[in-house]
């Protein structure tokens, strides 16, 4: 398999002044490391060493611990994620009205497999999990807009609609 | 209370949500204004009403008017007509509510009349972010009444004599669950709920925490009370935005009302209710898994026994039920376990909520009595299949249930009968698939899922799991041997007999049942190497006829490859070197020239 490119992490002093207070905020608490891996991915958009060692540091958890989930829950990711955030769902309901020809159509259009972002950082794709809006199958999220009754021929005008 | 003239509920639910709702209720407030009718039109967001296909929905009471697939730009319409003249705007009604001059009542609609709505009651009637609304439809009356009036040992014996069953798919005894941890002595007890609902297709549970998140506060409590719990979980999918912050919501009220908290009711019980988010881990939805996913660790199942009603979350005895489950018991408490076993089979009492999608009209949201045939599901509620396409199977429970074949259409559903036809009750994610639809292509498709959702702790699924994915890929691909298949059968039996949880234990389930209905489609990929359905690509060859053919080069000039070729007005062929079976062709041509 091949490596991930990633870019280098650029954390802010004012992100990290946020993720210690989180951190605070949960300290003591029981199962405190998944809620506050959460908060601090909304607050990098993504969870890369820097970000989980502050964690392990804060709750004086082990650093193979936090890896080891992070790793093993889906929502967090270590890379980065594109300026649009394309999601194909792959629920069952999707699947069989055609939302793999979505993903084949998307992959083609963009030149990135899914998981992947684009070189220039605009545009990531992944495939989800059922989103629950099975009435509108197939679908797809760019970021929080949602794309319903899709058929590979609407990609380019859905793609035209984020290029800035 | 200001009183309203007219009632707009506008569904919320995420299916309405992601077609458009919020727009909607933006245009009604911006034209309630310009009509000056602020005050005598309210408009409420509600939960799911079911009929998610044709969202974005909308009713107006008193009238009972179910607009369907509504856009902003028709809302002036509606409030100008509709709302200042009376005149209800008849082409944007749900069709089927009209008859000739009369609108029918929305029960008596083909999708609502065999419903019935037990668990989904409040859903798409209330506002669920008004606690004052839940109390008007008697909710935390049932909370009350257990508080006030009843031992905890009457409310388990309640639950047990309803014959209430996990509505999460195992279909285990609700008041026994609650009994076994009622018996665990400990200092510290806990009730959590399962909401991570991750079944793909299924979107009951959500649905429920969006449209009446206070029911599950409610029930939880009581379950709290009969077991001697302080102190409770809501594990809930953090896909799901709209449910967390409703859910949220909810319980900021309750505490702000009394009902959750210290001193309930001034009966002296305490109770506390926390959020904790999943993270996108389908095996958090196994019940130890979930809970050292609480823990804040990897989200990986424990060998039972211990039995969380022994030892559960931190250790502590736990009562784990499925939102639907809760959703069920304030039903029981307010009309008693008799009347709720009124409703049902013998030995499946209640209703099950289904989302019922894939090849199907009536997309969305339904509860029926337990005991009603998969015909009514899909032909009178669905509305049956779209264009004309021929039933093949119905598939329930997910990547851990099976299909259910067009003989067995007339099976009643309950628990111990699609036991029996080799599926599963499941959470009640229901797909209709039609004649276009390849089984063994799905079995791929849910086996790729349990690959890529095994946790990694026991080798038969880790492991096994993988293999299983690979054989049917290979048959996919076409080259796959008869061996192959009795491997397969293998392979599935032992994986189904050595798995440490019910995730891995379930996962050969898609196969198994596809082979027992389908076999004939897995030989016809290995022995003949063709797919019948026509979707495994490897499998596929398209053709020209040259009867049909007109050469009018529209095909040849659409293909993206250039495969195509031939002389105008002649026949064309394909060259099937070329070809790269994307199916463009067929769906080009005018005359039905080309099959594949």
């Amino acid at each position: 398999m091949s490596e991930k490119k990633t870019p280098a992490f650029n954390g802010t002093k004012e992100q990290e002044k946020e993720l210690l207070k989180v951190i605070e905020k949960y300290k003591g608490t029981e199962g405190a490391l998944i809620p506050v891996l959460h908060e601090a991915q909304e607050i990098y958009g993504y969870l890369p060493i820097e970000v989980q060692e502050i964690i392990s540091e804060g709750l004086g958890v082990s650093m193979a611990e936090i890896y080891g989930v992070v790793t093993f829950y889906t929502q967090f990711t270590t890379n980065p994620k594109g300026k649009y955030k394309i999601a194909v769902c792959l629920g069952t309901a999707c699947y069989v009205k055609g939302s793999g020809e979505l993903v084949e159509k998307i992959k083609e259009k963009l030149n990135i497999e899914v998981g992947e972002c684009s070189a220039d950082g605009k545009y990531s794709l992944d495939a989800t999990r059922c989103i629950g809006a099975c009435g509108l199958a197939p679908v797809l999220t760019v970021n929080d807009d949602v794309y319903g009754r899709l058929v590979p021929e609407d990609i380019d005008g859905i793609l035209a609609k984020y290029v800035d | 209370m200001k009183l309203a003239r007219a009632h707009v509920l506008v569904c919320g639910g995420t299916g309405c949500t992601s077609s458009g709702s919020e727009k909607i209720i933006e245009a009604l407030n911006t034209n309630l204004e310009k009509y000056n009718l602020t005050d005598e039109i309210s408009v409420v967001r509600t939960g799911c009403f079911g009929l998610c296909a044709l969202g974005p929905v909308m009713i107006v009471y008193p009238e009972g008017c179910f607009y369907s697939r509504v856009t902003p730009e028709d809302i002036e319409e509606i409030v100008s007509e509709h709302f200042l003249k009376g005149r209800i705007v008849k082409r944007l009604l749900y069709q089927e509510t009209v008859e000739e001059d009369n609108i029918k009542s929305l029960n008596e609609v083909d999708f609502y009349k065999k419903q019935k709505r037990v668990a989904l009651r409040n859903c798409g009637v209330i506002n669920p972010e008004s606690i004052e609304e839940y109390i008007a439809m008697d909710g935390y009356k049932a909370l009350g009444k257990v508080l006030t009036s009843m031992k905890p040992q009457e409310v388990i014996d309640e639950v047990l004599a309803s014959g209430l069953r996990g509505r999460g798919g195992g279909g285990f005894p609700t008041g026994l669950k609650w009994s076994f941890a009622s018996k665990s002595v400990d200092d510290q007890k806990y009730v959590a709920c399962n909401a991570d609902e991750g079944d793909p297709g299924a979107f009951m549970d959500r649905s429920i925490l969006e449209g009446d998140p206070h029911s599950i506060i409610e029930a939880m409590t009581i379950a709290g009370y009969a077991i001697g719990a302080t102190e409770g979980y809501v594990y809930i999918r953090a896909e799901y935005p709209i449910a967390v912050s409703r859910l949220q919501i909810a319980i900021d009220q309750a505490k702000e009302y009394g009902m959750l908290g210290e001193n309930i009711f001034d009966s002296g019980f305490n109770f506390d209710l926390h959020i904790r988010l999943g993270a996108g881990a389908f095996v958090c939805g196994e019940e130890t898994a979930l809970m050292t996913s609480i823990e804040g660790h990897r989200g990986e199942p424990r060998p039972r026994p211990p039995f969380p009603a022994v030892k559960g979350l931190f250790g502590k005895p736990t009562v784990l039920n499925n939102v639907e489950t809760y959703a069920n018991i304030p039903v029981i408490i307010n009309g008693g376990a008799e009347e709720f076993k009124k409703i049902g089979t013998e030995k499946s009492t209640g209703t099950k909520v289904f989302a019922v999608g894939g090849k199907i009209n009536n997309t969305g949201l339904v509860e029926i009595p337990m005991g009603t045939t998969l015909r009514e599901i899909v032909y009178e509620i669905g509305g049956g299949i779209p264009n004309g396409k021929k039933f093949k199977a119905a598939q329930t429970g997910g990547p851990s249930g099976g299909c259910i074949p067009a003989d067995c259409l007339d099976v009643p559903i309950d628990y111990d009968s699609l036991i029996s036809i080799g599926s599963m009750m499941g959470s009640g994610g229901l797909i209709v698939m039609d004649e276009d639809t390849c089984m063994v292509d799905i079995a791929k498709f849910f086996l790729e899922f349990t690959v890529d959702e095994s946790c990694g702790k026991c080798a038969p699924c880790r492991i096994g799991t993988r293999r299983m994915y690979e054989i049917l890929e290979k048959i996919t691909n076409g080259t796959g041997t008869l061996e192959d298949i009795a491997k397969l059968k293998e392979l599935c039996y032992n994986i189904k007999n050595s798995a440490l949880c019910g995730l891995g234990q379930t996962a050969p389930n898609p196969i198994l049942s596809t082979l027992r209905y389908f076999e004939d489609e897995y030989i016809a990929h290995v022995v003949d190497k063709k797919c019948p359905a026509g979707v495994c690509k490897a499998l596929v060859s398209y053709s020209i006829d040259p009867d049909k053919c007109k050469g009018c080069s529209l095909c040849a000039k659409k293909c993206p490859v250039g495969a195509i070729s031939g002389e105008i007005k002649k026949p064309f062929v394909i060259d099937p070197n070329k070809c790269i079976k994307c199916g463009v062709c067929m769906e080009t041509c005018k005359f039905g020239a080309i099959s594949k």
